[in-house]
């Protein structure tokens, strides 16, 4: 699997577009998909919710497990991805395009979000 | 994403091949095992509806010879294994003297005085003591072949097809609960018409070394009509919705076979004394005037999953606690088994939820199975 290279990423598998007018979209990586197996729940922040950077903002059910979905970046949620919740298996089938999460209105980021390459690395270990 | 210490885990003959098929491998009793290929749900459904391929060699095999082998089976077990006929099979437990459930078996009898007892990878000590200390005083043998055979199952409406094509063995004769030798692929195997999964199926006791031509043979013949390799996920799953009980969820020693519903293992009438038998005599009086908690299936109105060792609730009390729980690919909603109140068991019961991470998720008390082959 490879990690497009546009996005960054942090160390609990969320991936991160380059803020547009300062909102970014978050997902969660194919390795993390992978991971997980077949995701058949989704829960996700509300429009208007502050999410804060590191901390739980929902959750990802699969069939052997139940995850937190963290936050890679704090701010404000302006968006979510209906048509994951309608169809949580987009997390499994398109991890870095349809089955993309919430948008966020970034107001800080922490330091150490990862390069691409740095993320393969960080998950080749 | 845990990486464990693989190399402390013991692998069955079949383990390269699963590598080479990218399965995702997980720790199972101590052993390396496929979790899954590919996606869980697409294997799940491969076996309601065609077939899948397992490795099952995890499972622990224990052989029983000699003159008094039905006698000493008899005792160890709470089943009638005397009276398993030649050729046939039988699901059992053994239990401790308390009652206690040690774990569920299945029996074959492969002879007049041979037995072949199947435990779980995770009991398999246990049972091969527990049989070895109830052997003293009978004139028979208890023999650990947990290495001397590999296991892999056929499941799914495809499986008799498949089976078919590489064996002459008289399958049609072969009843549900049946095992004959034969061959299959060229390869010496058990063939039972056994298995986990709900639907019609076989497993094939073979050697170790014949494991890999068995599964490529088996591979070969069913790929056209939609055999897909399997992993423990969907085994999970699939056994869940069928309603069966896997130790160490429904079953503990901590219960009797009569707390979890299945009395009718228990056989009083046999010949001979047997180890638990006093206190399952108890236990049967008790389940049957005075249960503690009954176990009850439970179907999710909405969807998030209810997991082992969640509670049960009813009017804001504790009420249960949920065994087994999965999202159910055949139903399309989460399906559990629990334990509960004697007073909330009755399907249909209303005002009963599942207490999901704080969250009072409303359940529908139903009976077990979840679903049931059409035959």
């Amino acid at each position: 699997m490879s990690n497009p290279q546009q996005l960054r990423y942090s160390k609990e598998h969320e991936w991160l577009t380059a803020a547009e007018d300062g909102v970014a979209t978050v997902g969660i990586t194919e390795h993390a998909a992978n991971a997980l197996g077949d995701v058949v729940f989704v829960q996700l922040p509300a429009v208007g919710d502050t999410v804060t950077a590191g901390d739980s903002c929902g959750e990802l059910e699969s069939t052997k497990s139940v995850s937190d979905l963290y936050a890679p970046v704090t701010g404000e949620v302006t968006a979510v991805n209906e048509d994951v919740v309608e169809d949580p298996s987009l997390v499994n089938s398109a991890p870095f395009e349809g089955g993309w999460l919430f948008k966020v209105r970034v107001t800080d980021e922490p330091g150490d979000l990862l390069s691409a390459d740095e993320y393969t690395a960080f998950t080749a270990g | 994403m845990s990486s464990t210490d693989s190399a402390a885990l013991r692998r069955t003959a079949l383990d390269a091949l699963h590598r080479s098929l990218g399965a995702t491998m997980t720790d199972f009793a101590g052993w390396d095992m496929p979790l899954r290929y590919g996606s869980e749900r697409d294997e799940h459904v491969a076996v309601r509806t065609r077939a899948g391929l397992f490795d099952l060699s995890h499972m622990g095999e224990i052989t029983v010879t000699g003159p008094q082998a039905a006698e000493l089976l008899n005792h160890a077990l709470v089943g009638d294994i005397a009276s398993v006929g030649v050729g046939r099979a039988r699901y059992t437990m053994i239990c401790r003297e308390d009652g206690g459930i040690l774990d569920d078996l299945i029996v074959y009898r492969l002879a007049g005085t041979e037995y072949l007892v199947v435990a779980n990878a995770s009991n398999a000590q246990v049972v091969l003591d527990a049989l070895v200390e109830r052997s003293a005083g009978f004139d028979a043998e208890v023999r650990d072949d947990r290495d001397a055979y590999a296991l892999i199952a056929v499941q799914g409406p495809e499986s008799p097809g498949i089976l078919k094509s590489l064996t002459d063995a008289d399958l049609d004769g072969l009843k549900y609960y049946a095992g004959l030798p034969g061959t299959v692929a060229g390869v010496p195997a058990l063939i039972a018409r056994t298995g986990y999964t709900g639907e019609d199926g076989f497993e094939l006791f073979v050697k170790p070394e014949h494991a890999v031509e068995l599964w490529q043979a088996l591979t070969e013949a069913g790929s056209p009509v939609g055999l897909v390799p399997c992993g423990l996920s969907c085994r999970d799953t699939l056994r869940l919705e069928a309603g069966m009980p896997l130790y160490g969820h429904e079953l503990t020693t901590e219960l009797t076979p009569f707390d979890a519903g299945l009395g009718r293992v228990v056989k009083f009438g046999k010949e001979g004394d047997f180890v638990g038998r006093a206190a399952l005599a108890e236990a049967a009086v008790r389940a049957e005037q005075n249960p503690p908690r009954v176990l009850v299936g439970l179907v999710a109105e909405g969807r998030r999953v209810p997991r082992a060792g969640y509670s049960v609730v009813a009017g804001g009390e504790v009420i249960g606690e949920v065994t087994s729980g999965a999202p159910s690919p055949t139903l399309g909603k989460p399906i559990a088994m629990a334990y509960v109140d004697a007073a909330h068991s009755a399907p249909g019961t209303a005002g009963v939820g599942v207490d999901i991470r704080g969250s009072h998720e409303p359940y529908e008390v139903v009976s077990l199975p979840f679903y049931k082959r059409q035959k």
